[in-house]
């Protein structure tokens, strides 16, 4: 008789565990060929409330952390990821498709993408931060600093798209809320198994899956949300509406990108959408 | 002779500024008569009407956009760097040689001491020009690309009318894109003034256009379909009408919004320069200062002390006509911006804080404010929470670096930010957890071009001023990879 395999319950990831919505809710995950995945959690408001004050309890210990010690815990994603590259493989074989082939690519390209990151995180403020040549006796310096608590509609590709879109965000030191794509949104939950096995601390990364249009204005109009990410929104109409939402306590808004080539490597953009400049000066004399 | 110490009127002659009766709007390199109706623009030391001014309607707006679309595709986005650099220096050196002049206009149309315009204002407009002239032909080493977005539509505030211009006018043209600038309704004559250096410059048509108007111009300016960049300098609540207006287009957007930045001074600071940086920060520019030290934070052990200093430092501020050259505090912009710092003192006054103002005369005529200070004020305080855009200065105290920190950053702006003490590392700590664009360490209120200004939060997004003030005027938001 052949073995009865044991299924995974998939949830949400917020602030370093993994509940349930608390509205009850789920939703229905195919595979490519429309067969039962598995049944996904359907996030609430409440869920994206309670994802954004564990990002902002996080913000401040991450944010204040080392450079070098952010750089150090993207890292160690990418290690944990790449030893569990295998069930990525299988997720995304399952969930969009695709061949071994082009599966390892997206895994490869995604533990890449990390280390990239990784690199980053001591090295942005020397790349876009600079000392002034003040014209008078005064001395300042101009630095980069994270925005804060950003929400992100992540696009499609539950793992390299994703990876894509959050690690820039947490290596310059900004928490996040995500908006796993709607259509394969379990991988996204598997990514968040990482990210709480890696160092991560809880909070610094929150993993929503549901539906888009439910969830996102709620984070686009909340007040202490500092910035959003609209790189999965594909709906014009939505993505006009949750950037005006966005525009009553002035977030940061990158706006949809529907021809974005995740294999390619990417430059700076998303890392400096979500930075500050704080210059700061000082007379120069006795 | 009651006070034998009192200084004599020296008063800067206005007859270097010729004011025309009327003006109209600058579109495509010529004067041209506006559609709509002419407003006045009033000095406010005096009342007096100084112009009439042309009213842009929709249809001078789009004429405008179109003559800065011709030029931007004709002429300017194909001229060589080095070329549009050399335009950009005449202009640098026009302003200082019309320096004086410029500084007087400036003066009368918008109120503030013509010590400030002489020795601030019209100084650093030049410099800006002439830092940004240098960037034309080295954008390649910028981080952002060389390709210019196309027309921006930029829109400046009354507080100061030239130096605004020149933040949004000498980075916009150093990357190759060409402007319709619209300057605030009260203080549109050194923009126009502007207008003829860049004709004297031989500026070629259609590359800077200036439309006056009111909240109507502007609104058709940054909502016009042909404008790629809006830039704007003003209120928080206009900045998000704003960016409501350009959601869901392919506009870049910067904002440079209000304040209410605290200033904070710790008991081992010295404290004879923090009363200087104090005054310098709240009653510079009559307080109409977006970065202003609205908020002072004391430190508790000291703040009797830094009290009875600040009263009596205050105390010797000479308020009056703005062309006297000891002139310290000018006159409040506008009748409706006095009122407004009336009604929030007043409120100031009735939720219980203690309100202090230097006395002084205040001339019979025009629109004036003594400078005020209240004290006993929590955070609750309206006069704690919104910005006043007057000299008005709101005090609270702390007791330790990290109280300093929450009470400072208890607010939704985050413009700037001052720290007065002699200990280095304290400062950089505080430098630190300041969530502000700006932090003046033992100084405040200090600008310069090859710095970047801009706020955190709801002050806005953006910086203007250095290197980072060409990253929204350049189609390559960043620094590219290796490989491009």
């Amino acid at each position: 008789m052949s073995r009865i395999d044991v299924r995974k319950t998939y949830k949400l990831y917020i602030g370093g565990q993994f509940p349930r919505s608390e509205s009850g809710r789920s939703y229905v995950v195919n595979d490519a060929k429309g067969r039962l995945l598995a049944n996904a959690a359907l996030a609430s408001r409440k869920d994206a409330r309670d994802a954004v004050v564990a990002a902002r309890s996080a913000f401040g210990g991450w944010s204040g952390r080392t450079a070098y010690n952010r750089a150090q815990v993207v890292y160690r994603v990418a290690e944990v990821l790449e030893g569990r590259r295998e069930q990525f493989e299988a997720e995304l074989r399952a969930a969009e498709g695709v061949s071994s082939s082009r599966a390892r690519a997206y895994v490869d390209a995604a533990i890449d993408r990390l280390v990239w990151y990784a690199g980053w995180a001591d090295k942005i403020t020397q790349v876009v931060g600079n000392a002034n040549p003040v014209a008078g006796p005064y001395f300042n310096l101009s630095t980069p600093e994270p925005s804060g608590v950003i929400a992100v509609v992540a696009p499609r590709g539950p793992l390299l798209g994703l990876v894509s879109v959050v690690a820039p965000l947490i290596v310059t030191g900004n928490t996040v809320v995500v908006i796993a794509s709607e259509q394969h949104p379990l991988t996204a939950i598997t990514l968040g198994e990482v990210m709480a096995t890696s160092d991560l601390p809880g909070g610094v990364v929150n993993v929503l899956t549901g539906s888009q249009a439910e969830i996102a204005p709620w984070l686009a109009s909340h007040m202490d949300v500092n910035g959003i990410d609209l790189t999965g929104v594909t709906d014009p109409a939505l993505a006009t509406g949750l950037e005006v939402a966005a525009a009553d306590n002035l977030k940061r808004v990158r706006r949809p990108a529907p021809d974005t080539d995740w294999l390619a490597e990417p430059d700076l953009d998303r890392m400096t959408r979500f930075l500050e400049t704080k210059t700061v000066w000082h007379p120069i004399g006795v | 002779m009651s006070n034998p110490f009192e200084y004599a009127p020296a008063p800067e002659s206005r007859a270097i500024v010729d004011v025309k009766p009327s003006y109209g709007l600058f579109i495509d390199g010529e004067f041209v008569d506006g559609t709509g109706t002419a407003f006045k623009t009033v000095n406010p030391a005096t009342e007096e009407v100084l112009a009439e001014v042309a009213e842009a309607s929709d249809a001078d707006v789009d004429a405008a956009v179109k003559a800065a679309r011709r030029a931007h595709t004709r002429v300017w986005s194909r001229m060589s760097g080095a070329e549009r650099a050399k335009y950009l220096y005449r202009i640098a050196r026009i302003i200082q040689e019309r320096g004086r002049e410029l500084a007087v206009l400036e003066s009368i149309d918008n109120g503030k001491p013509i010590k400030e315009s002489r020795d601030v204002d019209v100084p650093i407009v030049a410099a800006h020009f002439f830092y940004y002239a240098g960037w034309a032909d080295k954008l390649q080493y910028s981080g952002f690309g060389t390709t210019p977005l196309g027309v921006a539509g930029q829109v400046i505030p009354w507080n100061f009318p030239l130096l605004m211009l020149a933040w949004k006018i000498a980075p916009a043209l150093a990357c190759g894109n060409t402007v319709v600038l619209k300057p605030a309704e009260t203080t549109p004559l050194t923009a126009l003034l502007f207008a003829e250096i860049c004709q004297q410059a031989d500026l070629p048509p259609g590359v800077v256009n200036i439309v006056t108007g009111a909240g109507d111009t502007g609104r058709a300016i940054v909502s016009h379909p042909d404008v790629d960049k809006v830039a704007f300098t003003g209120s928080t609540e206009v900045g998000k009408a704003i960016a409501r207006a350009v959601a869901g287009s392919d506009k870049k957007v910067t904002l440079e919004l209000g304040g209410k930045a605290a200033n904070i001074v710790f008991d081992d600071a010295p404290l004879d320069q923090a009363v200087e940086g104090i005054v310098n920060g709240i009653f510079f520019n009559q307080g109409h200062v977006c970065c202003a030290g609205s908020r002072l934070l004391v430190q508790e052990s000291v703040a009797d002390e830094v009290m009875d200093r600040l009263k009596r430092r205050m105390a010797t501020l000479r308020v009056g006509d703005p062309l006297d050259k000891n002139t310290d505090v000018g006159a409040i912009n506008s009748a409706e911006q006095l009122a407004k710092i009336r009604e929030l003192s007043a409120i100031g006054e009735a939720e219980g804080a203690e309100r202090w103002s230097a006395p002084c005369d205040l001339p019979a005529n025009g629109y004036w404010f003594a400078p005020t200070v209240f004290t006993g004020v929590s955070q609750a305080h309206r006069i704690a929470r919104e910005e006043i855009f007057g000299p008005v200065l709101s005090v609270l105290t702390f007791r330790t670096p990290s109280e300093a920190v929450e009470k400072a950053n208890n607010t939704p702006f985050g413009l700037s930010a001052g720290v007065w003490t002699d200990k280095g590392s304290l400062i950089l700590s505080m430098a630190n957890r300041l969530r502000a664009g700006v932090v003046w360490a033992n100084t405040f209120n200090k600008f310069d071009p090859t710095s970047p200004f801009g706020g955190y939060k709801e002050s806005g997004y953006g910086r203007e001023g250095g290197r980072h003030g060409l990253e929204d005027y350049l189609k390559g938001t960043s620094v590219k990879g290796a490989d491009s």
